[in-house]
């Protein structure tokens, strides 16, 4: 029953209070990039989220094997090959998605939120609760993405999921669809995911360092700093 | 001797100058262009102020509300922001998009950070860039100042920023029949946005400010001169066409009454003169070299940005101030 809680606590925290997007601010790039319609917002939300969950699973299977002077490599390799795999079926089975997406997809091996996993928690943790962990971020990335797509889209395309909508289809304010839109957007809902966060008793994300950082408690780098200063 | 001696805290010496005075004054700074342009645009110009006006004031008591703030509606701020936003609008704007611009003056720009004297760039030039991002037909309508701007056929014509832009090297020759006279440009009988049409009103209107000592004349001055300076070599000496880039655009309400917005310009003279520079020479340069017409807006905006650090490096030394020698650092034992 305590394992039981504990994989759903996994999952949970991702999609709120360790949010990968609005509350550990990683993936920022493909976020502004690809959220200017809901389409491309969910489709690199979902891309993303099956590299991370199978890249997740296979670190934390060769967590032992892996050599640690020489893991980020390797772990960019394993990322890398799912990388490659889905973004051939996308090729295959969505070309339009693909072209939407355009660098965006490729791009997916660098991005900071696999890794970033994989370095704080896949390599340190079994393989169910890395797939579970790696489940929760790739949902909580797609809902922040889709979130931020559907406002840019409705407001600055004047539709929804391509479809138009009436009044808004005719009088687009282009300023959403824009860089600077984007900023906005994602600075407002960036604020709104801080309040529900604090609502929930959780502490705000803020900027003063490693304390600052929702993910502080089981942050491995955090810990160790901890360790050194009581040692 | 029956005076008593009143013991109190500093300040002792006080100005009767308030914020609800100093805007007081810019509003009527304000209404002889605007009389202008309801006489170039007719009605539709006044009605789209009010609704400007109405649209700030109204987002600056829900917003004050809503963060339980105290109500800063008498500081005539969110009024002056309206007036200036309907004067940077083409007369011919839908009405609701001028609602949409005051509504992001007053709760993004302003309020977010904090209300009045807290807003890092000037909140109605900030919309009046929103909209034109936005809405880029719209907001380049310009309709001839004198024709009806409520009927759907009013004559639109490209204002005479554009038409200069066409001019290769200030060889206003090739442009000239598609550009008013220097009169017209003076009176404002020329296509612009709704409150810079008229530069004499809006030059009284600046002179007025100054001699109520509301701006300094340093942002003006050093603004308009740097604009000047830049034509002259730009257009390879030719008088006309510095007259012509001076009269033209928003130089005028930029220079008087958005650049020396309080909040967003230096408090040093030196760091004004360097903002002032700035603004005239990214306006200079957009209009010359840039794919824009007009770079008023921009240049205030990125020169807004940029006051913090200007302020900073300008600070006055305090009487007697002399600067700390560097010390070498001590090698660690």
């Amino acid at each position: 029953m305590a394992e039981k809680k504990g994989i759903v606590k996994e999952f949970s925290k991702g999609l709120v209070a360790e949010n990968p997007v609005l509350r550990l601010v990683l993936g920022t790039c493909p976020t502004l990039a690809t959220t200017t319609s809901v389409e491309s917002a969910v489709g690199m939300g979902l891309a993303a989220s099956v590299v991370l969950v199978c890249s997740n699973m296979a670190i934390s299977a060769l967590r032992k094997v892996i050599p640690d002077k020489v893991r980020i490599p390797a772990y960019i390799v394993i990322i890398a090959s799912f990388v490659t795999i889905v973004q051939m079926a996308v090729k295959a089975f969505l070309p339009a998605l693909d072209e939407q997406l355009g660098v965006y997809l490729p791009l997916i091996v660098v991005n900071c939120i696999i890794l970033g996993r994989a370095e704080a928690f896949a390599s340190k943790n079994p393989v169910l609760a890395s797939a579970v962990d790696g489940l929760g971020m790739g949902v909580g990335f797609t809902v922040a993405l889709f979130i931020m797509g559907a406002v840019r889209e409705i407001l600055g395309a004047g539709s929804f999921y391509g479809i138009s909508i009436p009044f808004l289809a005719e009088n687009p304010m282009l300023v959403f669809i824009l860089p600077p839109g984007g900023f906005f957007v994602y600075g407002i809902i960036m604020a709104a995911a801080n309040r529900l966060a604090e609502s929930k008793g959780k502490p705000r994300a803020e900027l003063r360092g490693c304390e600052g950082c929702p993910m502080a408690q089981n942050c491995a780098l955090n810990n160790n700093k901890k360790e050194e200063a009581s040692a | 001797m029956a005076k008593r001696l009143t013991v109190s805290a500093s300040p002792h010496v006080r100005s009767n100058e308030t914020t609800t005075g100093i805007m007081l004054d810019v509003i009527l700074a304000l209404v002889p262009a605007l009389v202008m342009s309801a006489i170039y645009f007719g009605t539709r110009a006044l009605v789209l102020t009010a609704v400007t006006v109405a649209s700030c004031v109204l987002s600056e008591f829900v917003c004050r509300k809503v963060m339980k703030r105290d109500n800063t509606l008498g500081d005539l701020s969110a009024v002056v922001t309206g007036i200036i936003l309907a004067f940077n609008l083409p007369a011919t704007l839908p009405l609701w998009m001028a609602a949409i611009g005051g509504i992001i003056a007053i709760v993004v720009v302003k309020q977010m950070f904090g209300g009045i004297g807290q807003n890092f760039v000037n909140p109605a030039m900030t919309a009046r860039i929103i909209l034109m991002v936005s809405f880029p037909t719209a907001m380049a309508n310009w309709v001839v100042s004198g024709s009806d701007a409520w009927s759907a056929d009013a004559i639109t014509a490209a204002t005479p920023m554009a038409t200069l832009a066409g001019a290769q090297g200030g060889n206003i020759a090739a442009v000239s029949d598609s550009l008013p006279s220097i009169a017209e440009m003076l009176l404002g009988r020329h296509g612009g946005s709704m409150g810079e049409v008229c530069s004499i009103a809006l030059i009284c209107g600046g002179f007025y400010l100054l001699l109520r000592k509301v701006i300094s004349p340093i942002i003006p001055f050093f603004f308009i001169g740097t604009v000047a300076v830049f034509m002259f070599f730009a257009g390879g000496g030719n008088i006309e066409f510095v007259i012509y880039q001076l009269l033209g655009g928003g130089l005028m309400l930029g220079a008087f009454f958005m650049a020396t917005d309080y909040a967003t310009s230096p408090i040093t003279k030196k760091g004004k003169i360097i903002f002032a520079i700035g603004c005239g020479l990214i306006t200079s340069v957009i209009r010359i070299y840039g794919s824009l017409p007009e770079g008023v807006s921009f240049s205030i905006i990125l020169m807004n940005i940029l006051v913090p650090h200007i302020e900073n490096l300008t600070l006055s030394k305090p009487f007697g101030f002399v600067k700390e020698k560097k010390q070498k650092k001590e090698v660690e034992a």
